[in-house]
């Protein structure tokens, strides 16, 4: 008995051939040709060759700068995030609808239009880097730009990824802790804090994720110096731009294989979050 | 029950009542409004006021002169032109992936799901060095291409294809979940009545979905005309050829043309403030 024949076994509605079949061809066409082409480059590549180029000394610094700038990146979200959530979903006042709107500005911006403007803000003569430089910190062409761009790009993630679960603490339980004697603290603590700890991490591995693999933000503020300021993202552009194509798939794998782990990470985080939310 | 691509990115946007909230009381719970406050003004409102401020510094004259730079003007119009031509195919990619996985239940569905989501994990200049792979001279079809005089990489096609894959969610992501919710009763009454199953997509789903997919129309757009990582591999950013309004941002800055680096860029900018105030105004018809 085939799943795939018979409507009996998923009602009445027409379109399942139809759909089923758009949808997997253009999934194939669109998504997963290009995917195996590149797996069936690194292939040909060879073992030995493939690890020559992604343990070279410029490739390993550029591990270096993107996961600390990333790490940098999601720790202010998860500061910024946490802040903000809180503040959207426990307070009303002026303004707040907009606030509420203006936090997926840095979704909606092209990237490239978000590095223009950090590098202009940070950059010695700026708005902030007129008063940041005198004091020693060097945002534009340093790797704290980086971060920051990253940060940037990735603000969103913690705060929606927050804000509908914290809307969805039971007050009554709040109010059950308050009258058995727990302070404030306390009730954030024991209360609130576990049960939004699963989106929150959800929220982090997601900012995490998207910054190691943030590009065009990042060219325009980091200055690009190898070994210094050269994230994994450029040297792969690099090596294009050298026609060494190699070494480009190579890097490109190892970028894919990591933003493999962070989905398997996320889904897992999230699967924990739902079974989580469904206990209590 | 929540889906499964509902999970793998928050849902963008504040459509959600807003109610328990109250009036900040202590003097420290205001504090924390005005933190959040001001470090949002620092973080996300001073990027965006210097992309017009910068844009306008030297006068409208100047930034009329910049805007209609014929590079500029082309870039503008390769954008737009891609837009045009991405938006509507993802919709339609969009709504059958979502009649498919709402309305049939199959073995690998949730599988599926997953799948459909991958272009949101990888990085933009993956995305274009995959296509590189595929299509270019040393790509898997590119001996086949190259004895057929048919070039991809480097030509507008390449630029339409990289966008196709990077956005291939976005609207599917919107409709997934409000179609599982909404079940699938209307659509069953309307076939038992006799309606053909065109009919009944046109005149019952469609009508429950319009502003979800226009939703997802919206940020597909944005996300579509902002592309840059995977759109600068695949281009080859050749000037007043295949140089989309990202690309031409970088080259204008590159060439310390500030002001017009800002001019083009205030025209995305105000592309991504029109997407916020869209999305705002859809989700309030949805939620209505």
């Amino acid at each position: 008995m085939s799943f795939f024949r018979g409507p009996s076994n998923r009602g009445i509605l027409p379109g399942f051939g139809l759909t089923l079949g758009v949808t997997l061809l253009y999934f194939a066409l669109i998504v997963a040709l290009p995917l195996l082409a590149m797996l069936y480059k690194i292939y040909g590549l060879g073992w030995v060759d493939f690890w020559t180029i992604i343990s070279s000394e410029r490739a390993i610094a550029t591990y270096r700068t993107t996961l600390g700038a990333a790490a940098l990146a999601t720790i202010g979200n998860a500061v910024f995030g946490m802040l903000l959530a809180w503040v959207l979903v426990r307070y009303e006042f002026p303004g707040k609808r907009i606030l509420d709107a203006v936090v997926d500005l840095p979704f909606a911006l092209p990237t490239a239009v978000a590095g223009l403007a950090l590098v202009t803000m940070f950059s010695g003569n700026g708005w902030f880097g007129q008063f940041l430089e005198p004091l020693g910190i060097k945002v534009a062409y340093a790797p704290l730009g980086i971060a920051i761009a990253m940060m940037f790009t990735s603000i969103p993630f913690v705060i929606r990824t927050v804000q509908p679960v914290l809307e969805d603490v039971a007050s009554d339980v709040e109010e059950a802790a308050r009258s058995l004697g727990a302070n404030k603290w306390q009730v954030f603590a024991r209360v609130i804090w576990p049960a939004i700890l699963p989106a929150f991490i959800a929220g982090c591995s997601l900012s995490f994720a998207r910054s190691l693999g943030e590009f065009g933000a990042i060219i325009f503020i980091s200055g690009n110096l190898p070994f210094e300021t050269e994230v994994v993202s450029l040297l792969i552009f690099i090596r294009l731009d050298e026609y060494d194509y190699p070494a480009a798939a190579a890097l490109a794998t190892v970028m894919l294989s990591i933003a493999f782990v962070m989905l398997f990470v996320t889904n897992s985080i999230q699967a924990w979050q739902l079974r989580y939310a469904e206990r209590n | 029950m929540q889906n499964a691509t509902d999970m793998a990115l928050p849902a963008l946007g504040p459509g959600r009542p807003h109610g328990r909230g109250k009036r900040p009381g202590t003097a420290g719970q205001w504090w924390l409004v005005a933190a959040a406050g001001i470090l949002s003004i620092v973080l996300i409102g001073v990027p965006l006021v210097i992309i017009f401020a910068y844009a306008f510094r030297e006068g409208f004259g100047v930034y009329f002169a910049e805007i209609s730079e014929p590079a500029t003007l082309h870039s503008i119009w390769l954008t737009v032109l891609t837009a045009i031509v991405v938006v509507p195919i993802n919709m339609v990619f969009g709504v059958c992936v979502a009649w498919l996985v709402t309305r049939f239940r199959f073995p690998g569905r949730r599988l599926l799901i997953t799948f459909i989501e991958i272009p949101f994990s990888i990085s933009p200049i993956v995305a274009g060095v995959t296509y590189l792979f595929l299509y270019g001279n040393q790509g898997l079809l590119g001996p086949f291409l190259e004895s057929h005089d048919i070039r991809i990489m480097f030509t507008v096609p390449a630029i339409f294809l990289v966008s196709l894959f990077v956005t291939s969610p976005f609207v599917a992501r919107e409709l997934i979940p409000l179609m599982q919710a909404q079940g699938s009763e209307d659509e069953e009454a309307a076939i038992t009545l006799g309606a053909s199953g065109i009919q009944t997509f046109f005149y019952v789903t469609l009508p429950n979905i319009r502003w979800a997919l226009l939703y997802g129309a919206v940020l597909c757009n944005a996300r579509v005309m902002g592309e840059f990582g995977a759109v600068s591999v695949v281009s080859g950013a050749i000037r007043g050829q295949t140089n989309t309004l990202p690309l031409q941002i970088e080259l204008l800055f590159n060439d310390y043309n500030v002001t017009g680096a800002f001019a083009a860029a205030s025209t995305l900018a105000l592309i991504a403030v029109l997407t916020l105030v869209l999305k705002y105004l859809l989700e309030r018809k949805q939620l209505a």
